[in-house]
């Protein structure tokens, strides 16, 4: 290919030596892209036509497509932009605990999101949920230069904000624990977080000692076909929201003749109020690490990709930590465990765009294309990463399946409901007393978990519960009795989605939530359909005249446009995404008194 | 002697389209399927000579047992399939996909065939006229002297992304940039064509579904008033350059070459051309100043 270069455009030393860093780790290949664009931002702070016009040489993309690729992330800059950008989530959990007065405080004192403070070395902006959900408010730092730093501020107050900004990074607080239920006293039988709490999250010596690594052994032992049997058995299905049989999936890869195959961790855990996988990862990375070799030695894959979304630095570093001493150990690598048997992984990390946890649109990421889904069939296992036969499964997927190894998955199936096997991750936020991550066994009922999480703040009343993320649906309180199981929810006509259980009290303008939700479709849409693309936009518009009486159209009219709008967007849509855009939104106008006369709002 | 060489072994399968039983080629798609019984099926992403990518979903049908419509222009048949192309469902999905797109994108230029697929679904964009509502509306971007990109018309087909990359010309000077409802056919860092890759073969042009791209002469015609359509002759004939031997289609007004087109089914063009049968004919009509 010809390539067309910016004219007239160099990258410095810095930049350069940076890309170089990046395509030197491997032959030259499109998926570095990714890569290459965050070594240059981290560098320099942005993507400049320089640095831009050397990745395209040393990865030969035209600049046209990569320009097209670092356009689509929200965390990369195509303008120079100052080192040091906070990132202050004022999404619906932080909204529930003044996330937005505070961006509101931030905009009246310190400026506009996105301009640089006097100096021009810090500048904010606003963020969609950052997945530290049980701390808000919270924001993210991303730090660029010789020594780039990201690092959490979690929880956050405006004068931490100001005072980051103002002068160099501050050593960071150790955080609160994320899940209750390893407080003391530790409740038993937790299966999940297990070790959470216990374990040293950056030693395999201490992983080992908390009996790491028996279940690889274990699976090595007893080889692929028996480990997919015992996947089989276990009647696992993918915690990710779809809740596919893991075992079918694995067993379709395995069978396939078609090599190589691929095994992608989706750690792109990006649904408004899930945080889950974050804490799974930072605080227990090794048991990620052992499950995804378990799958990749199940599936016959000598490669598994772990994509991770770009707000999770202390996750990122952890994993990242982990497999450099699982390789050192002879865990990951040519001959895994002494037994003849190769798998490493390759760890991705996201630029901001939730859209990436589809799937089709991982792969598509990590391939250094833009993340815009794929039409299916054909489905991942038959074509996916590179168009090769992949097993994608979600963390908290595969983190089950360590358990599932160790004691045989009849015993697993034992756990939980019938449809629904297993324990579950919940993510408690909103105004719950006790926000945070808490195992149940399926079959939990929603009120059990809520009080399990201590109730409502301050003991106010419930007025609602937002299940399953932005792309789940609003229960009632007079809903509370549903089980929580994959057959449960849908029985409800509602969803488990990603485990997501937000708490709405009172005081919450829940109007304001629906809006910030239809923004959140419309800014992470990636544009490629027309229903999701433009729907989005107008299904906020109209919300956004509802809420505002500005509606010369009437309240009748205005509620046909978003109901037509949400099923053009639910049945023609590519991908998810827009498939549930509609949704909590759908669900909210159906079932709570909000922009009806005498409504709250 | 040649070599006897088995035939390819072509299979059929049976579908039901709108309670026809008909069989078709399994490599079909179910807009072929559709076509080969005559149900006229709306598209605007789709062209026989560019890889679907199935993103307008104005082709959408309803498949039995699926949970979601699917791209009739991409999606293959298969055996027992049981199709509807007029359900209520697809009716409202082509309907909407026409109103989300006649509310943001101006469609003033689009193709009769377009136009006729709107009122066929009786879609009517103004019902989003309400403020506020976002469009694409923007400068037209003039910084040639040979075609002109108004993206207030483009309604994100990528159909000219396919005709400069690897589905005609090989180019890559443009690509979609942005995301979401900002998404926009750019290229690198929106520097000036002249700036770009760009090897002015007009194939965009030639792909463009809706007047976003135009030849500098045509636009200039349409901002004098001077465009008209029906005093227009076209002529067939081949390029004079080298010896590929494109058909070209000289579009003539006022005796003068006002735009230059080949047809999409021609066997060595493929509707596409390069820089000088599609741009090169000032001299035809290099006359006296008069």
């Amino acid at each position: 290919m010809d390539l067309h270069l910016i004219p007239g455009a160099v990258a410095s030393d810095a930049e350069r030596d940076a890309i170089d860093g990046v395509l030197a780790s491997g032959p030259k290949a499109r998926h570095l892209l990714l890569p290459a664009l965050h070594a240059a931002q981290r560098r320099v702070g942005y993507i400049s036509e320089g640095a831009l016009n050397h990745i395209c040489v040393g990865l030969e993309v035209p600049p046209a497509e990569t320009y097209g690729v670092a356009s689509f992330y929200a965390m990369f800059a195509l303008a120079p932009r100052a080192p040091r950008v906070v990132h202050v989530c004022d999404d619906i959990a932080c909204r529930t605990r003044g996330a937005a007065a505070m961006c509101d405080a931030l905009e009246a004192q310190v400026g506009k999101p996105g301009d640089s403070v006097p100096g021009g070395m810090a500048t904010w902006v606003r963020s969609p949920c950052l997945g530290l959900c049980e701390h808000a408010p919270v924001a993210m730092v991303q730090e660029a230069g010789l020594r780039p730093a990201d690092y959490d501020l979690a929880p956050v107050t405006f004068d931490q904000i100001r005072s980051v900004m103002a002068t160099a990074p501050q050593p960071q607080p150790v955080r609160a624990p994320s899940a209750p239920q390893t407080l003391s006293p530790r409740a038993a039988e937790l299966r999940l977080l297990r070790r959470i709490g216990l374990v040293d999250p950056q030693s395999l010596d201490d992983y080992r000692a908390h009996g790491g690594y028996s279940a690889l052994r274990r699976a090595l032992a007893l080889g692929p076909e028996r480990v997919l049997r015992e996947v089989n058995d276990s009647k696992l299905v993918g915690r990710g929201g779809a809740a596919f049989p893991t075992g079918r999936k694995w067993e379709a890869v395995a069978r396939s003749p078609v090599r190589p195959h691929y095994l992608v961790c989706n750690a792109d855990e990006s649904e408004p109020g899930t945080f889950k996988d974050r804490v799974l990862m930072e605080e227990d990375p090794f048991a990620l690490i052992e499950a995804m070799t378990i799958a990749g030695v199940a599936t016959g894959c000598e490669v598994g990709f772990l994509y991770i979304r770009g707000e999770y630095p202390l996750a990122t570093s952890r994993l990242t930590g982990a497999i450099a001493q699982a390789r050192t150990r002879g865990l990951l690598g040519d001959n895994v465990m002494g037994e003849g048997v190769r798998f490493d992984i390759q760890l991705r990390r996201g630029a901001g765009a939730y859209i990436c946890g589809e799937e089709t649109s991982l792969f598509n990421s990590i391939e250094g294309f833009r993340g815009e889904p794929r039409n299916k069939p054909p489905f991942p296992v038959q074509s996916g990463l590179f168009h090769k036969p992949t097993v994608v499964n979600n963390v908290e997927t595969l983190v089950n399946v360590l358990d599932i190894i160790a004691s045989g998955g009849p015993e697993f199936a034992t756990v939980g409901t019938g449809g629904s096997s297993g324990t579950k991750l919940f993510c408690v936020s909103g105004c719950s007393s006790r926000p945070g991550l808490y195992e149940a066994p399926f079959g939990i009922t929603l009120r059990e978990l809520i009080d399990l999480a201590g109730g409502v703040r301050d003991g106010r009343p419930l007025r609602a519960v937002l299940l399953g993320g932005a792309a789940g649906m609003f229960v009632t309180p007079e809903e509370l009795d549903m089980p929580l199981t994959f057959e449960g929810t849908r029985a409800a006509g509602a969803t488990l989605g990603s485990g997501v259980i937000m708490l709405f009290d009172d005081t919450i303008d829940l109007g304001d939530i629906l809006l910030r939700i239809a923004s959140f479709f419309r800014d992470e849409s990636c544009g490629q359909c027309v229903p999701c693309r433009i729907g989005t936009v107008r299904q906020e518009e109209a919300l956004h005249r509802l809420r505002t009486s500005r509606s010369t159209n009437g309240i009748e009219t205005e509620l046909a446009l978003i109901n037509d709008v949400a099923q053009v967007m639910r049945d023609a849509s590519i991908c998810g995404l827009g498939q549930t855009a509609a949704s909590a939104v759908q669900s909210a106008l159906r079932k709570l008194p909000i922009f009806v006369p005498g409504g709250a709002s | 002697m040649t070599p006897a060489v088995p035939l390819p072994l072509v299979r059929e399968v049976e579908v039901t389209i709108d309670g026809r039983l008909t069989r078709v080629l399994e490599s079909a798609t179910i807009l072929e399927a559709c076509k080969s019984i005559g149900i006229e099926t709306p598209t605007l992403c789709y062209l026989e000579t560019l890889t679907p990518v199935n993103v307008c979903r104005v082709c959408v049908v309803e498949v039995e047992g699926a949970r979601v419509l699917a791209p009739a222009c991409s999606r293959q048949v298969e055996p027992g399939m049981v199709v509807h192309t007029d359900s209520e469902r697809v009716r409202l999905s082509r309907r909407l996909v026409f109103e989300l797109l006649g509310s943001s994108v101006d469609l003033s230029l689009a193709t009769p065939e377009f136009k006729q697929d709107m009122a066929r679904y009786d879609a009517r964009p103004e019902r989003f006229n309400a403020d506020p509502r976002a469009t694409v509306a923007q400068p037209v971007k003039v910084d040639n002297n040979l075609y002109v990109r108004d993206y207030s018309k483009c309604v994100l087909c990528y159909k000219c992304v396919e005709a400069c990359g690897t589905d005609a010309q090989n180019t890559f000077a443009i690509a979609v940039a942005g995301r979401g409802f900002g998404a926009g056919i750019a290229t690198e860092f929106d520097t000036p064509l002249p700036d770009s890759a760009c090897v002015y073969c007009g194939n965009c042009i030639g792909v463009c579904p809706t007047g976003a791209l135009m030849f500098k002469s045509e636009h200039d015609m349409r901002q004098a008033g001077t465009w008209d359509e029906s005093k227009q002759t076209v002529t067939d004939t081949i390029c004079p350059y080298c010896g590929v031997g494109c058909t070209l289609q000289l579009h003539v007004q006022d005796n003068s070459i006002v735009r230059v087109t080949s047809p999409i089914d021609h066997d060595v063009t493929s509707g596409h051309l390069c820089i000088k049968g599609r741009f090169g004919w000032q001299f035809v009509q290099n006359r006296p100043p008069s």
